[in-house]
């Protein structure tokens, strides 16, 4: 008897092999798990549900999961939880309710994850700037705040001009004050969507499953502005660079000094052996400190054909059982609030603090769900054209995103 | 035709009257017309059932009749995917073939070597994957060698695969550059069927070697030229594979060929009915160019009289 379980994260594998192990001496059941990354995830799922061979449980995600939900390919948690209750309260950030959907479950938390700053220790250092004035950083559409002038100081030319002298050579930049991560859609996850929420806005009419995306809000155009003025005054990693390098060689060979990422890529930074890396808050914006809090569930597929233990399996991946041996790997913060401080005591315990993480996930009014909406992958694929236009300097956000919010909404509206 | 039935048909030395030799043609033609069976008439006549559906893979199929269609006709990226197609296809074609070309007449005038011939072909032997992953090292602006030599020479960096306006001629030119042995080796043979006596007599009338090419080689291997042509450019319109490694559509969509187009819908958006509806289109007007070229260029015809 053996269940298969996928996942796309490596870094994460271990500590869920740790969880299969004690399962099995639990229950006797087998889990094999099989992990691909992100892009041939999704699509070898798609072709295993079609073809029956899918893994009996599936770490899923909320770009996927209401496409997975429409069309019937996941099953109902509901009739497990009435005979086995599980309490959904105890679980970080409201999250669980991300995954019912007209009144079906099909997802209980097993992670958080939100974002903060990353930034070189010596290159703040180096630049004046004592690194504990991070951790009060604001932010504005009109002059950037002092978040603004950290970057511009951060970034260095190559003759040693900071962004911030006179006699700045935006051409020949040789370390960046921002990181520049390439993609990200119409969530902008990492790159910019704090920005933009700490502005004030909102993606969707209603979130989650919106029937109405809002990318015409000028609060969003305001900060994406902001973002691209940046961009043409040489702070920003342009994108031609961003997308070749990748985000984690070009901090660690030093061609950025910061970058805005989430959570679950705590451990590449803090054990990064070419720079020295720490974590910041992220700015104020004018409506406060604002992030998306977002995590991944464990779903369980149409055609397993054992659905009692692959429950059960779900179950003990949401459990304190396995959710402290997620702790003590410290790789990502596991969803149950008590396993997050552990997470957070075993990384303090590495030297590591991950404060600018684990405290904007306690305050309530700093969280933005991830928008959650059908046809996620076409809207991607859209808005990704958009952004990049953006950040190669291609027309002015205030006159693109309008026409981006029209094309997706009609997307949204068919059917 | 009255006089040709007075003769006697010659019978074949061996074997039975013509019937039979149908008979050892079709067995001769049995494997590949199974495998056509098999592997490309079935799958085109349920690619084409396909399209007249709505389809997501996981869900049952909905028909939809020749909906799929008309929704082409007012999706502007389908229309975009064609002209960017179209640009790696003419880009591609005449620089492969004129390469083919002066390699060609290189072999004939300068070596006929089989060492050199064999080494012209390697590129072609190595999967297009492994070019488009080879060609991404040497092609980067940070670390890549070519820019590492326009920099010697106070040019770029460029960013060739990085920037909307080059990345599709990129592509077309890395494949330009990994096919060009291969066609040089296809004009090479169909000039080896030239007679020699025609050259010898261009020499007596002391034509120049621009002569001899443009009036005598050329004109001669043109059927064989046709049939490259033709057949490079069905190929040419079928790119994917290196789009699909080096560039994955981007930058800003501008290598978004038709292939890399109906791959995205149907394995990424889940719509494989639109997906199929679109490989059909692209089906009719690979047939149509291939037909009007053969048309034109006279393929079937040699002027070896």
């Amino acid at each position: 008897m053996s269940l298969t379980y996928g996942l796309w994260d490596p870094n994460q594998k271990p500590a869920y092999e740790t969880c299969a192990a004690n399962f099995e001496k639990e229950t006797g059941v087998k889990v094999n798990i099989e992990q691909s990354g992100w892009d041939d995830y999704w699509q070898n799922l798609t072709i295993s549900l079609n073809s029956k061979t899918a893994p009996d449980v599936i770490t899923n995600h909320v770009a996927h999961d209401p496409e997975l939900a429409r069309k019937g390919v996941l099953l109902d948690f509901e009739p497990f939880l009435e005979k086995d209750p599980v309490d959904l309260g105890q679980y970080t950030g409201g999250l669980a309710k991300l995954w019912v959907h007209e009144g079906k479950r099909y997802g209980i938390p097993q992670d958080w994850d939100t974002i903060a700053l990353v930034y070189n220790v010596k290159d703040v250092k180096d630049a004046g700037v004592d690194p504990a004035t991070l951790d009060d950083l604001d932010w504005n559409p009109t002059d950037g705040g002092s978040f603004g002038k950290l970057i511009a100081k951060l970034t260095i030319d190559k003759n040693g001009k900071r962004g911030d002298e006179a006699g700045f050579d935006k051409d020949n930049v040789a370390t960046y004050g921002w990181g520049l991560e390439s993609g990200g859609g119409v969530v902008g996850q990492g790159p910019w969507s704090w920005l933009a929420l700490s502005n004030g806005f909102k993606y969707l009419d209603k979130n989650p499953f919106g029937s109405k995306y809002q990318l015409d809000d000028p609060k969003l155009s305001q900060a994406l502005t902001w973002w691209q003025q940046q961009i043409e005054k040489g702070y920003v990693t342009p994108v031609e660079q961003a997308g070749n390098l990748g985000l984690e060689p070009m901090m660690e060979q030093n061609k950025a000094a910061l970058v805005p990422y989430g959570s679950w890529r705590i451990n590449t930074w803090s054990k990064s052996k070419a720079q020295q890396f720490a974590f910041a808050p992220l700015p104020k914006g004018p409506e406060g400190r604002k992030t998306i809090i977002n995590g991944l569930a464990p779903s369980i597929t149409r055609d397993s054909k054992h659905p009692e233990e692959a429950w059960k399996w779900v179950k003990h991946l949401t459990s304190p059982a396995c959710q402290e041996v997620v702790a003590n790997e410290a790789v990502v913060f596991p969803s149950i609030g008590k396993y997050s401080e552990a997470a957070a005591k075993a990384h303090e315990a590495g030297g590591v603090d991950v404060s600018a993480f684990l405290d904007i996930a306690k305050d309530p009014t700093s969280l933005e769900f991830y928008p959650i909406t059908f046809k996620a992958a076409e809207i991607n694929s859209e808005a990704d054209l958009v952004i990049e236009r953006i950040e190669r300097l291609d027309g002015k956000p205030a006159d693109l995103l309008p026409e981006l919010n029209k094309k997706v909404n009609d997307l949204l509206a068919s059917e | 035709m009255t006089t040709t039935s007075t003769r006697r048909t010659p019978r074949p030395r061996t074997g039975g009257g013509p019937r039979s030799q149908t008979g050892v043609a079709l067995l001769f033609l049995a494997p590949a017309l199974l495998g056509f069976a098999v592997f490309y008439l079935r799958p085109m006549v349920k690619g084409f059932e396909l399209s007249l559906t709505r389809w997501d893979l996981l869900t049952d199929p909905q028909w939809v009749g020749i909906d799929n269609y008309k929704a082409l006709l007012y999706d502007a990226t389908f229309g975009r995917a064609l002209l960017i197609t179209a640009v790696y296809v003419v880009v591609n074609i005449t620089t492969q073939t004129a390469a083919g070309l002066g390699i060609a007449v290189l072999m004939q005038k300068v070596s006929q070597s089989t060492v050199v011939r064999s080494l012209l072909v390697v590129p072609w032997l190595v999967p297009n994957v492994t070019i488009a992953v080879i060609t991404l090292f040497i092609l980067d602006p940070n670390v890549g060698l070519v820019n590492h030599l326009l920099g010697q020479v106070g040019v770029g960096p460029i960013a060739f695969y990085g920037n909307p306006d080059f990345a599709i001629i990129t592509v077309a030119l890395v494949n330009s550059w990994r096919n060009m042995g291969y066609t040089a080796l296809l004009i090479f043979a169909g000039m080896q069927l030239i007679p020699k006596m025609i050259y010898e007599s261009a020499d007596i009338d002391g034509a120049n070697q621009w002569k001899v090419l443009t009036r005598i080689t050329l004109p001669l291997i043109r059927p064989i030229l046709a049939m490259v042509v033709v057949v490079s450019m069905i190929g040419s319109f079928q790119i994917f594979d290196t789009v699909a490694v080096a560039t994955k559509g981007g930058p800003v969509g501008s290598t978004r060929v038709i292939y890399f187009y109906i791959y995205e819908k149907a394995f990424q958006h889940g719509q494989m009915g639109y997906a199929a509806a679109m490989s059909v289109v692209l089906l009719l007007i690979i047939l149509v160019m291939s037909l009007f070229q053969l048309r034109v260029t006279r393929a079937a015809e040699s002027d070896l009289g």
